[in-house]
């Protein structure tokens, strides 16, 4: 089965792998250079596709599963862009009890999207958070910067359909 | 310069080792054992596991051994109640986290996780998952790996990494996500791994193991309407009797034979006496180079996952590769050829299985360019030693109540250049005895080339022949094959002729050899006693040299012509082509 992380293709322009090699250049050969070239390589592209990380192990010389073992080690990185709606549903301490696990999983159910990745068209991106600070309206979920509480895995579908 | 010692004490017990050494190394020295798992030597010493875990007087809290330096006056204690208990509760959570389908696992009797459950008391897993599922990837020629069975210790990326440089798994993810896996959990097969098979080794689970292709073989012997034919690679007979609790370096060649007749083959021949054949093939081929100007250095080509690294990661340095097949592939061409004509079968009824020391074998057989102009391929299936021993095992052989049999001489009779194969620097020197005696046509005839033996990772050596010095190298294991061609590609190293392996120390350490504890992987010369007994075959070989093997001459003369010639180039060589690092599949 093929198994591809990345959802939405490359697209990156010339002027960006520009960009990019500048970057790889910099810091090719000293110590601990793959977290600041993915993180430039994050602010180039808004992601990090296969492409992209392929490009800084080569460019590194270094091997693609340290690029991609640090890529998916660290929550900043992202190897999907974000969606026109970005979700998260908090599994923090509170949520997690009130049963944020079934919430998520409704939401994956509806959209046909795992954590970490996003629909095909772009549109929405899912992720898992840790409290976002509102214990009081567990379990809780934002879109973007609306912030849905008190959520039942039945009430999902419909604050999806809002969102065009 | 004296190295400084420093002197502590180990369970009260006065050790006095060097300085900068591991308080685990340090105890061994004491005769005190400390549990380990994700320790190998020199590969992986990282203290993640925390079994090893000790009390140091003045220490805050427990450390782990096997990277704790020694320091002078330093009092260890490996042997409190606290640290027992420890290591138990950290081995229990390892557990907890493991599929236990031991009876049936493929690591079965031999699992090092098993015997360190067993060593420290584990009696029960408060916190067993009995409904971890298997977690296959099977996308391989030559390996299966099972995440249900991984402990994350790391030594197999270790090995990819660091040994062989090529670094094609890793942890992927975090906490208790974490998994050792391809880059963006792809495939195997979708990126360069070379199938060497050194992970499987360093793994101390069922995690890692070969693909099983007994069954093809059982099937095979089972068919009346085959006729199947055996060959056993150099290095699987003085490794296979580990498999059977004899010494390392222990030579069964004799009870070897006995065992693959009574397994059923209709014929036992030998590979050995395919690597004189690569050694007239190659010989030919470097004295054409060095005397007519072709590319140079010349580079060996007997080792499957050296060829698909070179494909993989230097595809503009193929025309410095030896065309001639491996002996595995020279083997099977000759016997559905030469042999399949002489007894008069038809090749298509002959099936050639090998048994190797090697994983990267299982993938050499299945390469298309090999495949021989009659339409078959030339070996059918390719078995690791640890695979003959199971066959053995499961055929309730006693092997060491075996007789010492010979090979079938027809393409079984071999001389000691081709036996030294299984080690690293053996088909230099093999290549060497042939190779200089022609040149100075039979005034020069040295025997043995002791400045390319040895499990350094880089031999160099030359030797001055008539009209010119003959520089040659050789590198084992990636890594430092990689050293090796990045100087001859940047023009720092100057050779002509260079013998790379895949593995670190030769095929006498291949992927598909028998596996051991860390314990010994880490504390014994493994690699040292395999090679010297193949050195101590060869001596006692009343042939040394590849181009007096009787059956060699007698083939060229029958049925070949001339080395390098027509027919010689059609069965024996091929063609090495460039391969994209990764091939992703598309979603």
């Amino acid at each position: 089965m093929p198994n591809c992380k990345t959802v939405v293709p490359y697209a990156g322009t010339k002027e960006q792998e520009d960009r990019l090699r500048k970057v790889i250049t910099q810091h090719k050969g000293q110590p601990g250079a793959t977290m600041p070239v993915l993180q430039a390589a994050q602010e180039i592209f808004g992601y990090l596709p296969e492409e992209v990380q392929i490009m800084i192990a080569e460019g590194l010389d270094i091997p693609l599963t340290e690029v991609y073992g640090v890529a998916s080690f660290y929550a900043q990185f992202t190897l999907n862009p974000k969606g026109k709606y970005r979700i998260s549903v908090c599994l923090g301490t509170a949520c997690y009890v009130k049963g944020a696990s079934d919430v998520l999983a409704a939401v994956e159910r509806h959209l046909k999207v795992a954590p970490g990745s996003i629909t095909p068209d772009g549109k929405f991106s899912l992720d898992a958070c840790r409290c976002i600070g509102a214990c009081g309206l567990a379990p809780v979920m934002m879109i973007n910067n609306d912030v849905y509480g008190r959520l039942t895995p039945d009430k999902v579908a419909d604050i999806l359909d809002k969102y065009e | 310069m004296e190295q400084k010692m420093v002197n502590l004490k180990i369970n009260n017990i006065p050790v006095t080792v060097p300085e900068g050494t591991c308080v685990l190394e340090a105890a061994r020295n004491a005769g005190i054992k400390i549990p380990s798992l994700c320790y190998l030597k020199g590969i992986n010493e990282i203290g993640a596991c925390r079994i090893c875990v000790v009390e140091v007087k003045g220490a805050k809290s427990l450390v782990a051994s096997c990277v704790y330096p020694v320091s002078e006056g330093m009092e260890v204690f490996t042997n409190t109640e606290k640290v027992r208990k420890s290591r138990q509760l950290t081995l229990e959570l390892i557990l907890s986290n493991h599929r236990m389908d031991c009876l049936t696992c493929a690591r079965n009797a031999h699992c090092e996780l098993r015997e360190l459950a067993a060593e420290l008391g584990i009696d029960a897993v408060r916190y067993a998952n009995d409904e971890l599922l298997p977690r296959i990837e099977d996308s391989a020629d030559h390996l299966i790996r099972d995440n249900s069975k991984c402990v994350l210790c790391r030594r197999c990326t270790a090995v990819c990494r660091k040994t062989q440089e090529v670094g094609v798994i890793g942890p992927n993810d975090r906490g208790f996500a974490t998994h050792i896996g391809c880059a963006f959990d792809r495939d195997l097969n979708e990126v360069d791994c070379v199938s060497c098979g050194q992970c499987i080794v360093a793994c101390p689970t069922g995690a890692l193991s070969e693909k099983d292709d007994t069954g093809r073989v059982w099937a095979a012997l089972n068919d009346p309407a085959k006729h199947v034919v055996v060959g056993a690679a150099p290095a699987v007979r003085v490794t296979l009797g580990e498999c059977f609790d004899m010494p390392f370096g222990t030579n069964v060649e004799g009870k070897m034979n006995a065992a693959l007749r009574r397994l059923g083959f209709d014929k036992v021949f030998d590979v050995e006496n395919a690597a004189d054949f690569t050694i007239m093939e190659e010989g030919t081929e470097f004295l054409n180079r060095l005397q007519n100007g072709g590319t140079l250095p010349l580079i060996t080509s007997c080792s499957p996952g050296w060829i698909r690294y070179c494909e993989q990661h230097y595809p503009d340095m193929l025309s410095h590769l030896s065309s001639c097949k491996s002996p595995q592939q020279m083997f099977g061409s000759l016997v559905k050829s030469y042999y399949a004509e002489t007894a008069g079968i038809d090749p298509k009824d002959i099936v050639v299985v090998t048994v190797m020391p090697c994983t990267a074998k299982k993938y050499e057989a299945k390469r298309e360019e090999q495949r021989l102009a009659n339409g078959c391929m030339p070996v059918d299936i390719s078995i690791t030693t640890r695979e003959l021993a199971r066959m053995i095992q499961h055929a309730g052989i006693l092997f060491d109540h075996l007789p010492d049999e010979e090979v079938d001489p027809m393409l079984g009779l071999a001389t000691g250049a081709a036996v030294i194969f299984g080690t690293t620097g053996g088909v230099m020197e093999a290549a060497l005895r042939t190779v200089v005696e022609k040149v100075t046509n039979g005034a020069m005839k040295p025997l043995e080339f002791k400045e390319v033996r040895g499990l350094t990772g880089i031999k160099e050596a030359s030797y001055d022949l008539p009209g010119k010095t003959v520089h040659v190298a050789v590198a084992s294991g990636l890594a430092s094959a990689k050293k090796v061609l990045d100087g001859i590609k940047d023009g720092t190293m100057k050779y002509d002729f260079v013998e790379i392996m895949a593995c670190p120390g030769g095929c006498i350490n291949g992927g598909g050899q028998p596996l051991h504890s860390s314990e010994v992987l880490s504390f014994t010369d493994v690699r040292g006693l395999r090679a010297a007994a193949l050195y101590k075959q060869d001596e006692n070989m009343p042939i040394r040299r590849s181009h007096e093997n009787p059956v060699v001459k007698k083939v060229y003369a029958e049925y070949l012509g001339e080395p390098g010639g027509h027919k010689a180039h059609e069965l024996l060589h091929c063609t090495y082509i460039a391969h994209p690092k990764y091939h992703f599949k598309k979603n």
